[in-house]
C-alpha cells in the first residue's frame, strides 16, 4: 500500500519547498513527474539520486519509471554542472555558420568535447538543439547570457570573460 | 468573471491611456533581439532623463521580423523603424522623437522585405505588448472568441474553419476543419485541446516568436477550438528551451483568467475552459502527437501506432485535439473575417499564409509571413535579400530534419504543401536555411542524420538502428572512405528506414539524404574514395 501522506524531504534545505509546492500544485499526481523534475533541476542544478527517490515516492511512481524519464529527456542532467557553462547552439543555422570551428576551438583551449565538464568542475560545455535565435547564428548561452555572431576566437574570449569574473 | 461590456471598458480605458501620449517607442523584447530588454530600459531611462514621461511612452512589444537589424525600435506615430539600436543610442533616439529622424538608424521599410509580406498570424506581433492583456485587447484580441460565444454555434465555428481550407502548420498539412469535426463528433464528456509548441526543428523559430510576441492570440485560438469541439481543458506543450515564451504564456494565462476569458463560465456563458502550460524536456520525438501525449502524462516520449488517433483516444484516453501554435494563431482571423476571405489567399490546395524563419547565408535573417504560393526565389532573393558577401546561393533547406535540400535552380517553385513534397522536401514547420557554395551537401545530410540518430527514441528497430547505420555510411562518405557500392547501400537503407519506421521521425529521417542524393548526386560521387593513384598500391 502507498502512504497517503507524502514523505518528508531528504533534508531541511529550503529549496525542497519549491519542489514540494510544484507537486502540491499537481496534487501529487504521477503525471506531474516531468514538471517536478524541472523544479528539482532548476533548484539544485541537476538530479541527485536522493532527489529522484524522494520525488518518485511522493508521486507514487516506480523508481524504474522515474529513472527512465530522467534519462530519456536530454534536458535533465544527472551530473552536477560546472561552475560556468557554455551551451552552444548546434542547430542548422548555427552549424552552417561555423559551429564545427567553435567546437574545435573549445577542444583545443579547454580539452572539452560537447557534453563534457572539466575535471576540476570549472566549466561545462554543452549543446542545445536550436535556441531559436537563428538570426544571430552562431549563438551560445554562456552563464545565462545569450551571445550571438560568434567566431571561434570570440567564443573563447567570452568564456574567459565569465571564468575570470570574480564576485565582489 | 467579466461580461462583454466589462471587456469593452478595459479596451476603452487602454485607448484613452494611449491617447494620453504624443509619441510611443515600441522596442522588440522577443528573443530575436537579445538586448531588447536592455535597450528598452535605456530608452525608458532616457525619456525620464529628458523629462518627457508624460508625452513619450516606451513599450516592450514582440518581434518586428527583421532580426538581422536587431534591436529594432518603432517610433509612433511617425512610423519610423530604427535598427540596430543599442543602449548607447537611447538618448539620441529620445531626443529625435518629434523632430528629424536619425538617418544612420533608419530602416527602409519600402523594400520587398516589408512590402511583399502579408501578415495574418503575425498581425499583432510588434504591435501588442505581450505582457499586458489590455494592450492585446485594444488590438482586437479575444474579439473572435466573443463573436464565437455570442453569435455562433460550435458547428458554425467548425464550418468556418473547414471553409477556410486551413491545414496543419506543424508540417503535416492535415485539414484543420476535418480534425476539429472528428474531435467534435467523438463521444465523451471530457475532451482536451493541446497546443503543440514543441518547436523541435533546428532552424525554426516561428512558434517561439508568436508565443513571445502575441501569446493571447494562441490562447484565443485554443479557446475557440475548445468551444468548437466541446473541450474543457487545454494544455500548451512548450519546449523548456524557450524560457521567455513560457514566462509570457504563464502571465497571459493568469491575466486572461482574471478577466474571465479563461476558467469557468467564460464571459458569463456556460462555456468552461482553462489552460495549463506543460514543459518539454528536450526530446525532438515529442513533437509527434502520440509521444507528446505520453510526455504530458509524465512518461517517456515514446510514440504509439495510430489508429486510434488522438482525436478519438488521446490524452488519458480522452478525445484530444492537437494543433500547432501557428495553426491556432490563424483561427482568430478566420472567425473574425470568415473562412472565405482566408480561402481567397494562397493556392488551390494550400490556403492562407505561412510564416517562415529565414536563417543561414541570407542577408535579411528574420521572420517573414507570405501568402502560400509565393516562390522560393521571391522569399530568398527578394524578401531575404539574397546571399551576402558576393557568394552564390546553392540551396535552401526546408522542413528541418524531416525535410530536404532544394537546389537554387528550382527556386521558381511555389511554396505549398504539394510542390515541396514533389521536390523531395516538405513544408515542415517553416524553417528555411539558406546555403551558399561553402556548404558541403553531404555534410549537411550527415548533420541531419546525426540529429535523427540522437533523437530517435529507440522504440522501433528501423529508426534506432537504421539511423545509426545511415550516419556511419555518411561519415564514411564525408571521410572519403566509401566505395560506390556503399552509395547504393545508402539509398537502399534510406528507403527501408522510411518505409518501416513506426512514427514520423524515422519515416522522414532519410529525407535530407534522399533529397541531396537526388539534387546533389555529383557531390556524393566526388566524396567517394579516390581510386589509388599510380605507385600508391
Amino acid at each position: 500500500m502507498y502512504n497517503l501522506v507524502p514523505p518528508e524531504p531528504p533534508s531541511d534545505d529550503t529549496r525542497w519547498k519549491i519542489v514540494g509546492a510544484t507537486m502540491r500544485r499537481h496534487r501529487h499526481r504521477p503525471d506531474a513527474l516531468i514538471e517536478t523534475l524541472h523544479a528539482v533541476q532548476e533548484a539544485f542544478g541537476h538530479l541527485e539520486p536522493e532527489a529522484m527517490r524522494y520525488v518518485a515516492e511522493s508521486l507514487r511512481v516506480p523508481l524504474s519509471r522515474m529513472y527512465g524519464v530522467a534519462t530519456f529527456y536530454h534536458f535533465f542532467s544527472l551530473e552536477p554542472p560546472g561552475d560556468h557553462t557554455c551551451i552552444l547552439c548546434t542547430g542548422t543555422a548555427c552549424y552552417i555558420k561555423g559551429v564545427p570551428g567553435i567546437v574545435e576551438a573549445v577542444r583545443s583551449e579547454y580539452g572539452l568535447e560537447l557534453g563534457e565538464t572539466a575535471a576540476d568542475g570549472s566549466l561545462s560545455f554543452r549543446s542545445a538543439r536550436c535556441l531559436g535565435a537563428c538570426g544571430q547564428a552562431p549563438i551560445a548561452v554562456i552563464d545565462d547570457e545569450m551571445v550571438g555572431g560568434l567566431t571561434p576566437e570570440s567564443t573563447i574570449e567570452e568564456i574567459r570573460k565569465v571564468m575570470s569574473h570574480v564576485d565582489h | 468573471m467579466s461580461t462583454i461590456d466589462e471587456i469593452e471598458e478595459v479596451v476603452e480605458r487602454e485607448r484613452e491611456r494611449l491617447a494620453g501620449f504624443r509619441h510611443r517607442l515600441l522596442v522588440c523584447t522577443a528573443s530575436g533581439c537579445p538586448n531588447g530588454r536592455v535597450v528598452r530600459e535605456a530608452l525608458a531611462a532616457a525619456v525620464a532623463e529628458a523629462g518627457r514621461d508624460d508625452e513619450v511612452e516606451v513599450a516592450g512589444v514582440g518581434c518586428m521580423g527583421l532580426c538581422a537589424k536587431g534591436t529594432l525600435v518603432r517610433v509612433l506615430p511617425a512610423d519610423l523603424l530604427y535598427g540596430p539600436v543599442t543602449s548607447a543610442d537611447a538618448a539620441e533616439v529620445v531626443a529625435s522623437v518629434g523632430g528629424d529622424p536619425i538617418e544612420r538608424l533608419v530602416v527602409d521599410t519600402e523594400v520587398p522585405f516589408f512590402t511583399r509580406q502579408l501578415k495574418v498570424v503575425l498581425e499583432g506581433s510588434g504591435r501588442v505588448e505581450p505582457d499586458r492583456i489590455e494592450s492585446a485587447l485594444a488590438e482586437g484580441a479575444y474579439g473572435s472568441l466573443i463573436r464565437a460565444l455570442s453569435e455562433m454555434t460550435p458547428f458554425a465555428v467548425i464550418d468556418e474553419v473547414t471553409r477556410s481550407g486551413l491545414r496543419g502548420r506543424g508540417g503535416g498539412g492535415y485539414p484543420t476543419g476535418l480534425k476539429w469535426s472528428t474531435v467534435a463528433k467523438a463521444e465523451g464528456d471530457l475532451k482536451f485541446v493541446i497546443c503543440n509548441a514543441d518547436e523541435g526543428d533546428p532552424g525554426a523559430f516561428m512558434d517561439r516568436s508568436v508565443l513571445e510576441s502575441d501569446p493571447h492570440r494562441v490562447l484565443e485560438g485554443m479557446a475557440i477550438a475548445a468551444y468548437a469541439v466541446g473541450a474543457s481543458r487545454g494544455f500548451i506543450y512548450v519546449r523548456a528551451e524557450y524560457p521567455l515564451a513560457i514566462e509570457r504564456l504563464q502571465t497571459a494565462i493568469k491575466r486572461a483568467r482574471r478577466l474571465g476569458l479563461l476558467g469557468r463560465d467564460i464571459l458569463t456563458t456556460p462555456f468552461d475552459f482553462d489552460i495549463e502550460v506543460r514543459l518539454g524536456a528536450g526530446a525532438f520525438v515529442c513533437g509527434e502527437e502520440t509521444a507528446l501525449i505520453a510526455s504530458i502524462e509524465g512518461r517517456q516520449g515514446h510514440p504509439v501506432p495510430r489508429p486510434p488517433y488522438p482525436a478519438e483516444r488521446g490524452l488519458w484516453g480522452r478525445p484530444t485535439l492537437i494543433n500547432n501554435v501557428e495553426t491556432l494563431a490563424n483561427v482568430p482571423a478566420i472567425v473574425r473575417d470568415g473562412g472565405d476571405r482566408f480561402a481567397a489567399l494562397g493556392t488551390a490546395g494550400s490556403k492562407g499564409t505561412k510564416v517562415f524563419a529565414l536563417a543561414g547565408r541570407v542577408a535579411n535573417t528574420g521572420l517573414v509571413e507570405v501568402p502560400m504560393g509565393t516562390t522560393l526565389g521571391e522569399i530568398i532573393h527578394e524578401i531575404g535579400g539574397g546571399v551576402p558577401e558576393g557568394r552564390t546561393c546553392k540551396a535552401v533547406q526546408t522542413g528541418g530534419p524531416s525535410g530536404g535540400c532544394i537546389p537554387a535552380d528550382l527556386f521558381d517553385t511555389p511554396v505549398d504543401y504539394e510542390s515541396l513534397l514533389e521536390l523531395g522536401s516538405m513544408m515542415g514547420s517553416g524553417g528555411m536555411i539558406v546555403m551558399d557554395e561553402t556548404s558541403d551537401m553531404v555534410d549537411v545530410a550527415r548533420f541531419f542524420m546525426e540529429f535523427c540518430m540522437t533523437e530517435s527514441c529507440g522504440k522501433c528497430v528501423p529508426c534506432r538502428v537504421g539511423t545509426a547505420h545511415l550516419h556511419d555510411l555518411l561519415r564514411r562518405i564525408t571521410d572519403r572512405q566509401a566505395s560506390p557500392d556503399e552509395l547504393a547501400d545508402l539509398e537502399e537503407l534510406c528507403e527501408m528506414v522510411r518505409d518501416t519506421s513506426l512514427c514520423g521521425l524515422g519515416q522522414s529521417a532519410p529525407n535530407p539524404v534522399l533529397s541531396t542524393l537526388r539534387h546533389f548526386h555529383d557531390e556524393y560521387v566526388e566524396h567517394l574514395a579516390a581510386r589509388p593513384g599510380p605507385g600508391e598500391v
